[in-house]
């Protein structure tokens, strides 16, 4: 029983390595197609990754260890964190290693190394991309938590199977504080994954770059292993939120037939909000840097307006 | 309609006039306000309605559909005449920065929680929650007559505030009685014909809405 | 032996030094070695006694016949007292044997002897006051290591600014043990009344009960004291000046584990003395706790001299114990026990943590200070190329205080967050509904926490170097050195990935305290996973987050490497610009700007830029000279304001100075007549 549970664990970590090009692959798909553009379909991600492996590391004369080392560790904690999130079922051995807010700080060992690297090599660029991205974080991780302590009073616990199993399976009650929470969420997912409006992942214009700034120097399977990682981010990120706020269909045994249908289900939320995504990043501009405070600032206000509505209106 | 689900469409419909209030709060663009009051106005209209139907007030549909008419559409397009008519495009520079104006809301909010948790407890009403978001809403609209310096803005926070009190009124007693509601209601109508025409002439004294001009009726020393 | 007999011989092998520096000063290498080699056994033999009190809950006291007639010295070794007098040795124990190596590569005219006689002093002193059981003993305790970290902090005397700071430091610590004072004094008037001396006894302060007017005024007094010493915003400011100007190794000491004193000062006064409290005393330390963290780590961002800007983190990591003092006392008040020992737990496990990860990084710094001869990071950079060792240690340290998993500052954050979402157990709908707020603010210190140690590291060991002389003279730090902050860095890890076994050791500080115990573990590998309230509320696993991200990178690793793909160097691209240099870096205040930006009302800041020479042509950009400074507030708030009053009523006193001698003698007489009719 308990090889197979792990079993089911391996599967969700081989559906996110696999699943998660293709994702941003749609994303981008739509995006083209919203934008008039022609598009080198779903499964440009992986050639590009194919590609970027069997290419030379071109390494800057003064790289230390460190920018090194940040592109396996970046891939590590993703491929961790993607191990934790239940998305296939909610019955993973690895699920309570952390909790939501364990998560977080997860995420932020990636974007304390990847700034790291930036700042490693000494040009103006890397330290420009570090110093934008530790201060949107530094904003956007109040707004995120807050959302996330949201959910977490709901659901009565921190834990993320929990939280799934008390949403998908307890009563339905309509709570206006996970709508705030939500739509904090997908501020901060924006912000996150380094979407518009606040970043543009296809720009690499020197004033507008942030996270294309920090991961500049990097070639070959460094920047294969960042990519890739970059891509299950935002897998991630999406799945964490339908496993939060849209957890229906999340199976919570480990029989097949039902991870299969919630596998289904899951690749079905996946496109819709992929869409979703596009059409707020196609209806935005991108925004100055420091009109960000108020981006970020908005994304906390509804957050802790949910909170608030939790404790006012339920 | 079961109670429960009627209350908790109820307390959706409060939250999001709370969105709506701290979005006129932080809103620059000034039709985008218009639009954000109009939701505003008709997120009263759903609520009250809601109200009515589930404890069998009926005068509560009249004052539902007078809000319907009259904050929906009669007003918005009022204002919209006249903004169209002034021929006011640019952002709308606060007094306060935004951020800053969203913590201080957040702490108006809380502190409306704090006044009415005690009426609270006390009420049995299925409407006693949102006492709290209907005050916080009058505050926010105050608040927002503070911080903006352009007329129009102003008038806005002001309607939002009578939007607070009527939801104050529905969620506390289930509505004013019948005449006191036509007055209120009549009274909106007068003053916004009355903004309208003091707009004209503040605009065309001044070159501008920005009420900080109002400073130079101070007598000059 | 008990651990109370160990703890005396502790105290004995530090006093050793005291003694036998001065006998054997003429040989510099043997006196160092000597001394810090006993102090290192001193330490141990204390973190030995410390663990193994807490581990078998013994409570040892003992009466000494020294002090004043009728006023003896009481000691008393509890589980309390033995987790601060595990968290005092571990650091100075490592310190200790860092110490061998920094001293040595102190110039050599710098006299030996007086430091180690006030290091050993200090550690005395600081065991000491953990160990003091009535009001009479704390306080010369508290004396001694104040006096003896004045002298320390001074030891470099020669640069007015370090004279300064001391002094100021001296102010502060002396104005905080004067409410300590008074407090005690109010507690012992209550337990005894004002007849006898034995209620200056902790016993006997322990044993009464005291009315809320009265408690309250000790409480708030005492606070006052201590929080004078911890750093607590806006009592910080003699914290960032002392502490960077101390030796290196002082610093870390001061940083780590004497503010801690005033943590445990806090605790044995709130939770053993005066029990019984209302919430609103927890709300004081909560809020308190809160502006220390949040404005202690923006004042960090804007330092560009490594070991100000550790100073100030510690003001920051102190406000966030603080956070979970605040909680523990307001669930305390509302009787909840569990949940108070969740809080109260995280805040002694940050306790523990902040002394291993700030001792590792002002070591690191001191390091850096030695090789470079520089504080200021702006003169900094690349050094990772030269110094790998202290490098990695320093980035272990970096890592540990941005709380990141699966290091150690980690684990305790996280507590403290969970103790936060406990709010709507509190009765006061008002109270849940603020507490999570301040959650909010915890994790924009957090955040904000990150970006300046990346900044930290960043700047100073990764890019170009930017000094002046060259960086071939950049040495990597003795070995002695080395082991101190490895053996640090290995505790910062072992606390990260092991933290239930710790918790489970320090259940009983909160049996003792606030009489509840958090479960820590569950099911089968229990070591493995910490849930502190139950599995289903929240779950952590350091363990199996190191394993598994571990496990990834191997794999990867491997995977690429195995096919020899080639890594070629080449110079940077340099976007087709001629030359790049050092300077056109970002540097710690460019990268520190956007949140200056943001958060800049929150500081005094001038900033100025003026052209140096006339525009030549107008194709030529034009040299500009900036400057910038940025201040803490509370200067101009608060302190200013003192000093012009106290000037104002010196100036006031100065007149009764005539410098005749018989006005002198009038005084006397007039105060003789006085005396003589009130008390006649």
């Amino acid at each position: 029983m308990i090889v197979y549970s792990f079993a089911i664990e391996a599967l969700q970590l081989l559906l996110l390595l696999l699943a998660a090009p293709a994702f941003a692959g749609w994303v981008r798909t739509v995006k083209c197609r919203m934008q008039g553009r022609s598009y080198a379909g779903i499964f440009q991600p992986y050639r590009d990754i194919a590609r970027l492996f069997t290419k030379e590391v071109i390494l800057a004369e003064n790289a230390s260890w460190i920018f090194r080392f940040t592109p396996y560790l970046v891939f590590g904690v993703t491929v961790m964190i993607g191990g934790i999130v239940p998305f296939i079922s909610t019955d993973l051995p690895f699920a309570a290693t952390a909790d939501v807010i364990a998560l977080v700080m997860l995420f932020a060992i990636i974007r304390f190394f990847t700034a790291l690297a930036g700042m490693d090599i000494g040009t103006a660029f890397g330290g420009m991309g570090s110093s934008r991205e530790m201060m949107i974080a530094s904003l956007a991780e109040p707004a995120m938590l807050m959302a996330i302590f949201t959910v977490s009073l709901a659901g009565n616990s921190t834990s993320l199977t929990r939280m799934v199993q008390v949403m998908a399976h307890g009563e339905f009650v309509i709570r206006p504080s996970l709508a705030f929470a939500l739509l904090a969420y997908i501020m901060v997912h924006l912000t996150e994954t380094g979407r518009i409006p606040v970043d543009n992942p296809s720009t690499h214009l020197e004033l507008t770059m942030i996270h294309e700034a920090m991961i500049l120097e990097y070639s070959g399977r460094h920047l294969a292993l960042i990519e890739w990682a970059g891509q299950m981010k935002l897998f991630i990120f999406s799945t964490l939120g339908i496993a939060v706020f849209c957890p229906w269909g999340i199976p919570a045994s480990n029989d097949l037939l039902a991870i299969i249908g919630g596998g289904a289900l899951l690749a079905v939320k996946l496109a819709v909000l992929g869409v979703i995504l596009v059409l707020i990043e196609t209806g935005m501009a991108k925004m100055r840097l420091f009109r960000l405070t108020e981006y970020l600032g908005s994304a906390f206000l509804l957050a802790t307006l949910g909170m608030l509505s939790f404790f006012i209106l339920e | 309609m079961s109670l429960t689900l009627a209350a908790q469409i109820n307390s959706v419909m409060a939250a999001l006039i709370l969105l709506t209030a701290f979005g006129l709060l932080v809103q620059r663009r000034i039709l985008a306000l218009l639009h954000l009051f109009a939701w505003q106005g008709f997120f009263l209209c759903v609520s009250t309605a809601i109200v009515g139907y589930v404890t069998g007030e009926h005068h509560l549909f009249i004052s539902s559909l007078l809000t319907l008419t009259l904050k929906v559409i009669v007003l918005p397009y009022i204002l919209y005449a006249l903004i169209h008519k002034l021929k006011i495009r640019k952002e709308i520079e606060t007094l306060v920065n935004i951020p800053m104006t969203m913590l201080i809301g957040i702490g108006l909010v809380i502190f409306s929680y704090h006044l009415t948790a005690p009426i609270t407890q006390l009420s049995t009403l299925m409407t006693r929650a949102t006492l709290a978001v209907a005050l916080a809403t009058v505050m926010l609209g105050l608040l927002m007559m503070v911080t903006r310096r352009h007329a129009v803005t102003q008038i806005i926070g002001f309607l939002a505030l009578e939007n607070g009190l009527f939801f104050a009124a529905t969620s506390a007693t289930y509505g004013m009685p019948m005449v006191v509601e036509l007055g209120v209601a009549l009274d909106l109508l007068i003053a916004a014909f009355i903004f309208g025409i003091f707009f004209f002439h503040i605009s065309t004294t001044f070159d501008s809405l920005d009420v900080d001009q109002m400073a130079r009726l101070k007598e000059g020393d | 032996m008990t651990p109370f007999d160990i703890a005396i011989a502790s105290l004995f092998l530090m006093f050793a030094p005291v003694i036998l520096a001065p006998c054997c000063a003429r040989s510099r290498n043997l006196t160092i070695h000597l001394s810090f080699s006993l102090t290192a056994a001193a330490s141990l033999a204390a973190v030995i006694a410390g663990i193994l009190c807490v581990h078998l809950e013994s409570t040892t006291s003992a009466v000494v016949q020294m002090g004043l007639p009728d006023l003896p010295f009481h000691l008393r070794l509890d589980p309390l007292a033995g987790f601060f007098l595990c968290v005092i040795g571990l650091l100075a124990f490592f310190v200790s044997i860092y110490s061998i190596g920094y001293v040595k590569a102190m110039p050599a005219n710098r006299p030996i002897t007086r430091f180690v006689v006030f290091f050993c002093l200090f550690i005395a002193g600081m065991l000491l006051v953990v160990l003091a059981d009535d009001a009479f003993f704390f306080l010369v305790a508290w004396g001694l290591m104040a006096a003896s970290s004045y002298f320390l902090v001074l030891y470099e005397d020669e640069k007015t600014e370090n004279r300064r700071a001391a002094y100021l430091y001296l102010v502060i610590a002396h104005v905080g043990a004067i409410a300590i004072l008074l407090s005690f004094g109010v507690m012992a008037a209550q337990a005894n009344g004002f007849e006898t001396f034995q209620g200056y006894t902790f016993d006997a302060m322990r044993a009464t009960s005291y009315p809320l007017g009265w408690a309250t005024a000790a409480f708030l007094l005492s606070f006052f004291g201590f929080a004078a010493k911890a750093g607590v915003i806006p009592l910080h400011v003699w914290l960032p000046e002392a502490h960077p100007v101390a030796p290196s190794n002082v610093s870390a000491l001061m940083s780590g584990v004497m503010l801690k004193t005033s943590i445990y000062g806090i605790v044995r006064i709130t939770f053993d003395f005066l029990k019984e409290f209302p919430w609103w005393w927890g709300g004081i330390v909560l809020v308190l706790g809160l502006v220390s963290a949040v404005l202690g780590v923006l004042y960090a961002l804007m330092q560009h001299d490594l070991k100000r800007l550790l100073a100030y983190h510690s003001v920051e990591n102190i406000g966030i114990i603080l956070i979970g003092l605040g909680l523990a006392m307001i669930f305390t008040s509302f009787h909840l026990p569990l949940l108070a020992s969740l809080a109260l737990i995280a805040a002694l496990y940050h306790t523990l943590n902040h002394a291993m990860f700030k001792g590792l990084l002002f070591m690191g710094a001191g390091a850096v200070l030695h090789a470079t001869h520089e504080r200021n990071m702006e003169e900094m950079g690349g050094l990772i190329h030269r110094m790998p060792w202290t490098s990695a240690l320093f980035l272990i340290g970096c890592v540990s205080i941005a709380a990141l998993p699966p290091f150690n500052g980690f684990v305790s954050e996280w507590l403290t967050f969970q103790a936060f979402l406990f709010s709507p157990a509190l009765h006061r709908p008002i109270l849940s509904l603020l507490i999570p707020l301040g959650a909010a603010l915890l994790a924009l210190t957090g955040a904000l926490a990150a970006a300046c140690f990346v900044k930290a590291f960043g700047v100073t060991f990764l890019g170009h170097w930017r000094g002046h002389h060259h960086i071939q003279q950049v040495r990597e730090a003795g070995w002695s050195m080395r082991i101190g902050m490895l053996l640090a860095a290995l505790t910062c890890f072992l606390l990260g990935i092991f933290p239930t076994v710790v918790i489970t050791w320090m259940d009983v500080l909160s049996r003792q305290m606030v009489g509840g115990k958090i479960a820590t573990s569950a099911g089968a590998f229990g070591w493995m996973w910490l849930t502190p309230y139950s599995h289903e509320r929240a779950s952590y696993s350091g363990f199996n987050v190191f394993i598994g991200i571990l496990a990834v990178v191997l794999v990867a690793w491997l995977l690429l490497h195995a096919r020899k793909a080639g890594i070629r160097r080449v110079p940077i691209w340099d976007c087709g610009f001629e030359k790049l240099t050092p300077r056109m870096q970002y540097t710690a205040t460019s990268f520190a700007m956007p949140i200056r930006r943001i958060f800049g009302f929150l500081f005094a800041i001038r900033e100025e830029s003026h052209a140096v020479e006339p525009l030549r042509h107008a194709a030529y950009p034009q040299r500009l000279q900036y400057r910038l400074r940025v201040r803490d507030r509370f200067w101009g708030w608060i302190y200013e304001p003192l000093r012009e009053i106290a000037f104002f009523l010196a100036r006031k006193i100065g007149n009764l100075q005539q410098g005749r001698i018989q006005v002198y003698l009038l005084y006397s007489f007039v105060t003789i007549i006085v005396l003589l009719v009130f008390l006649g």
